[in-house]
């Protein structure tokens, strides 16, 4: 099969490699970059597990191809803590006990990201609304809506 | 029983790696040289097999291998039961049909594998899956309970007589005769349909032969790793201890991950042994919802005899359950039914049948609650239905007839999925009652609100059930505990996590015991490089049985520390105590040595140790209860309902529950929580639809909906009374099914109560705002 090149900024970092045009993006970041904290729940584009940020804004890895990446910057979860300086989001999962076994956890942090940055002080509503696309099995969702408003909070007092 | 750090809702230690996408789950594994597997699956719900031909897709660039049945020869064979039959039920009769691990000569379920693919990436190997040829014959399907077991009907076992899986029949007391004497006797028929598992993450499999070592490492989305591994090193021929299997993070279990013998896990270790290579296997969805098991799909015929004055006189259910087109995990399911049927009440003649039937759909196995909702949801019903004839409020009804405190240890007279007679250990069953009453206000709700807004042609309406749940069974679990010479603690464990929080709530129980920071504690399991006793993770009872070992194991090596720390401080061990990581001489806390210390000097490398005494600061225990410890409580709901277009709002859920001692409350309002979620998914979202051919309707996301963050209630309560239980040492029950439990026949009441001028009698779950509009179409309306 034919195989592109493409460049890709991801989290600060220019990558350029050669991919095949079907390869998904979300195959790409785990598989080929070995970013393997964007995770997939679905591959259809229902479970939100694998949302990055693409040019800022969440989308479904799932539902790219790398090649549509090209030219374009993606943030994943990676980019966003690490376990000794965690972002206040995710204090704040932390602190809540908004997560369990912690597969769908990265798809609603980066759903949140952008979310909290036009929300800085979201409603109950709003939350709801926001991680609506996000699945979760584990939590039944009450504590992270708890932990957004938390994280909210923390961003708050902290800027 | 709080403690310093017992007790206390103290944040997981693994959140961090999770957060911050450094955990490792099973796709995350990369081996040099690894090839990826894909199976060629049945479209067929029932077919005969004529001819798979593989001969075209063998040819594909980058496929390494495409085998067949035949290419596995003898390795073709069905099992192992994953669960014995119930023969400690007498008459009980139960016919074992295991997984075929691939489909010879005969298809029973759409979704059966034909072919498995061996390539050098996951998109070439579904690529060859296009030039395989299946000639299948097709076989008009079983799918009908009820009519499977008809003379005539078609076979999914041709070996056997009739489509009967296993007929159970228990009796307590005589309910003929009870209903002889009843005021009032109700008959209904009662459908709890299918839903899945689904959690977020597919299954998985990773398997690496070295051929040289002779050694194979598995790592697998498991929630039975121990028995995984003895059934894997069994069908080849090796030692239990040159297999090793490891859980990585996994994400989600719910049940279905506890099979040890679906197709994934008996071919791929023996394809990687021939081909010498590591092999990945990774689920996608599709393939979840058609061939990993899920579960509920019953059919009661259930009937209640009371007293005028609300009193039940008896109960009798005569059920049908799926069991799919094989039974590898033998009877846990149908038998879960029957001890939860009557859970908190007083019945004192109760007549359960268990008709189990082969069909030809995917194996049912538990999902969360695993055959308890459905009990439940008879029960309640049944007392619903007994209510509205009667003219009394359900919460009322209820409370004439919970067991009193006073009764506990209460035998049921029923043998249950552990085989042996359920007992309902402690618990105050009127108390959840009445507290989840007074915290969703329902006297207001009923006697103040709900009448105005009925007069506004408002449709808001109230629930309010009771359960209970069987938890923490047998037959045993184990752990290790070691103190370490850095001072900090290894604890390992046999059964696997999907998220429970075992890395934080073991971590507490070790560490109130020795006295050292719950983050100094590391908490290993599922690996059975590190402990290899053990049954699994299923039933709530992590805590209750792998908890209560960890204790077990805690306990001795606090008391060795103890020992050994005298000895070295010079003097007798009633004048020690344990202090912040050390043991010190009593009211001389200058006189101490750390516990690494200790650790390092407790395991010698000259001299002699005294007879009798075992090296290092280590203990390994195990723990097996009698019977398990049951959980209870009550929940309540207020649901607002659109006549319009039947969407459900639901406001306020409240859940009082007793799960015995209590570990760390913000896990447990987690489980709780989660529970709630798949419950609300059983009653109003949530459906694995079969069609009359076996088909699968819903093998997406798409077609199969689980509940959205808006879905859910708008205000959740959740509160816990701790009655400890007799059982083990710490009182502690099981809770991870509990919100699961009694969720669906609570929203069923609200939904009558809301729509109270239709009068409708629902006797079925799940429901959708479509069929929900098509029974208010059906009522009476008044
Ligand atoms: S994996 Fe992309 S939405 Fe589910
Ligand atoms: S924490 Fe398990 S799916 Fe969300």
């Amino acid at each position: 099969m034919t195989t592109h090149t493409i460049k890709v900024k991801v989290n600060g970092v220019e990558y350029v490699r050669e991919v095949e045009p079907r390869r998904l993006l979300s195959d790409f970041l785990r598989h080929d970059l070995g970013l393997t904290g964007t995770h997939v729940g679905c591959e259809h584009g229902l479970c939100g597990a694998c949302t990055i940020l693409f040019d800022g804004e969440p989308v479904r890895s799932c539902l790219m191809f790398a090649v549509q990446a090209n030219g374009h910057e993606v943030t994943t979860v990676e980019a966003l803590g690490t376990p000794e300086k965690m972002h206040p989001l995710q204090e704040a999962f932390h602190e809540k006990h908004a997560l369990q076994c912690g597969y769908c956890t990265p798809g609603f942090l980066m759903t949140l990201k952008p979310f909290l940055e036009t929300h800085p002080n979201p409603t109950d509503e709003e939350i709801r609304e926001a991680i609506d696309g996000n699945l979760c099995r584990c939590t039944g969702y009450e504590h992270i809506i708890e932990a957004v408003k938390l994280a909210a909070e923390k961003m708050a007092t902290r800027s | 029983m709080a403690g310093r750090v017992f007790g206390q809702s103290i944040p997981r230690n693994e959140d961090p790696y999770l957060l911050t996408g450094q955990a490792k789950f099973i796709d995350d594994i990369e081996l040099p040289g690894m090839l990826h597997a894909a199976f060629y699956r049945s479209d067929y719900a029932h077919a005969r097999i004529k001819k798979i031909d593989v001969s075209e897709a063998r040819k594909l660039p980058g496929v390494i291998a495409v085998y067949t049945a035949e290419d596995f020869g003898e390795f073709v064979r069905p099992g192992p039961l994953q669960v014995p039959p119930p023969t400690a039920i007498k008459g009980s009769i139960f016919h074992a049909r295991p997984l075929m691990p691939i489909a010879k000569d005969k298809v029973r379920y759409s979704g059966e594998p034909l072919a498995v693919i061996i390539a050098e990436n996951r998109y070439i190997a579904e690529d060859a899956m296009d030039y395989i040829v299946a000639e299948l014959e097709p076989l008009p399907a079983v799918t009908d309970l009820e009519k499977a077991l008809e003379p005539g009907a078609p076979l999914v076992h041709e070996d056997l007589e009739s489509n009967l899986a296993a007929l159970v029949k228990q009796e307590r007391g005589n309910y003929e005769e009870a209903a002889a004497k009843a005021d009032v006797v109700i008959k209904k028929k009662i459908y709890v349909d299918r839903g899945a598992g689904a959690a977020m993450e597919n299954r998985g499999l990773v398997v690496n032969w070295d051929d040289r070592a002779r050694e194979m490492t598995i790592w697998a989305t498991t929630q039975a790793p121990i028995p995984l591994r003895n059934s894997i090193a069994t069908r080849l021929g090796l030692f239990e201890e040159q297999v090793r299997v490891i859980t990585p993070f996994i994400g989600g279990g719910f049940g279905p991950k506890i099979m040890t013998s679906q197709p994934d896990d008996v071919l791929l270790p023996i394809i990687a042994m021939w081909l010498k290579r590591p092999i990945k296997w990774i689920e996608d969805r599709r393939e979840n919802f058609l061939a990993t098991t899920s579960e509920r799909d019953q059919i009661h015929y259930a009937e209640i005899a009371l007293t005028r004055d609300g009193i039940i006189l008896g109960v009798k259910d005569v059920f049908y359950h799926n069991t799919g087109a094989y039974d590898p995990y033998g009877m846990t399911v149908p038998l879960n039914t029957q001890t939860h049927t009557v859970s908190c009440y007083e019945v004192p003649n109760f007549y359960t049948e268990i008709r189990m039937v082969f069909t030809n759909e995917y194996v049912v196995t538990p999902v969360r609650g695993a055959g308890r909702p459905e009990g439940v949801f008879v029960m309640e019903r049944l007392l619903d239905y007994a209510a509205q004839e009667l003219g009394m409020d359900p919460a009322e009804i209820r409370r004439r007839n919970l067991l009193r405190k006073e009764r506990f240890p209460y035998p049921t007279g029923i043998i249950g999925q552990d085989f042996v007679e359920g007992v309902l250990d402690s618990g105050d069953y009127p108390e959840t009652l009445r507290r989840v009453m007074e915290v969703i206000e329902y006297e207001k709700f009923r006697k103040e609100i709900q009448p105005q807004l009925r007069a506004q042609g408002k449709h808001k309406g109230i629930g309010i059930v009771c359960f209970t749940e069987g938890t923490a069974v047998g037959p045993y679990e184990g752990a290790r505990v070691t103190v370490g010479a850095n001072g900090k603690v290894t604890v390992a464990t046999g059964i696997s996590t999907q998220g429970q929080g075992h890395f934080t709530v073991f971590a507490q129980i070790a560490a109130e015991q020795l006295g050292v920071d719950v983050k100094d504690v590391n908490v290993i399991t599922g690996d059975t490089g590190h402990f290899h006793w053990g049954a699994g993770t299923f039933a709530s009872r992590g805590m209750g049985v792998a908890g209560t070992a960890v204790y077990n194991a805690a306990v001795k090596v606090r008391q060795k520390a103890l020992q050994f720390g005298a000895r070295f401080l010079g003097v007798s061990e009633d004048e020690v105590e344990l202090c912040d990581g050390k043991v010190c001489v009593k009211g001389d806390p200058s006189r101490s040595m750390p516990l690494g210390e200790i650790a390092l000097k407790a395991n010698p490398t000259r001299g002699t140790i005294e007879p009798g005494v075992e090296p290092g600061l280590e203990a390994t225990a195990y723990f097996g209860p009698p019977y398990g410890a049951t959980g209870a409580g009550a929940v309540a709901m207020i649901v607002d309902v659109d006549p319009e277009t039947m969407a459900v709002n639901i406001e306020k859920f409240a859940i009082v529950h007793d799960c015995g001692t209590v570990v760390n409350p913000l896990l447990l309002e987690g489980q709780v929580m989660g529970g709630v979620h798949m419950g609300i998914g059983n009653a109003f979202y949530e459906k694995i639809k079969y069609d009359e051919n076996g088909q699968l309707l819903t093998a997406s996301l798409m077609d199969y909906l689980i509940p959205q963050a808006t879905d859910m209630p708008k205000e959740m309560i959740v509160e816990h009374l701790e009655t400890p239980s007799p059982l083990n040492p710490l009182g502690m029950k099981g809770v991870g099914e509990a919100g699961a439990i009694p969720t669906p026949a609570c929203f069923m009441q609200a939904l009558e109560d809301a729509l109270y001028e239709y009068r409708l009698q629902i006797d079925e779950t799940p429901l959708n705002p479509s069929r929900l509009w098509e029974l208010v179409q059906q009522a009476p309306k008044k």
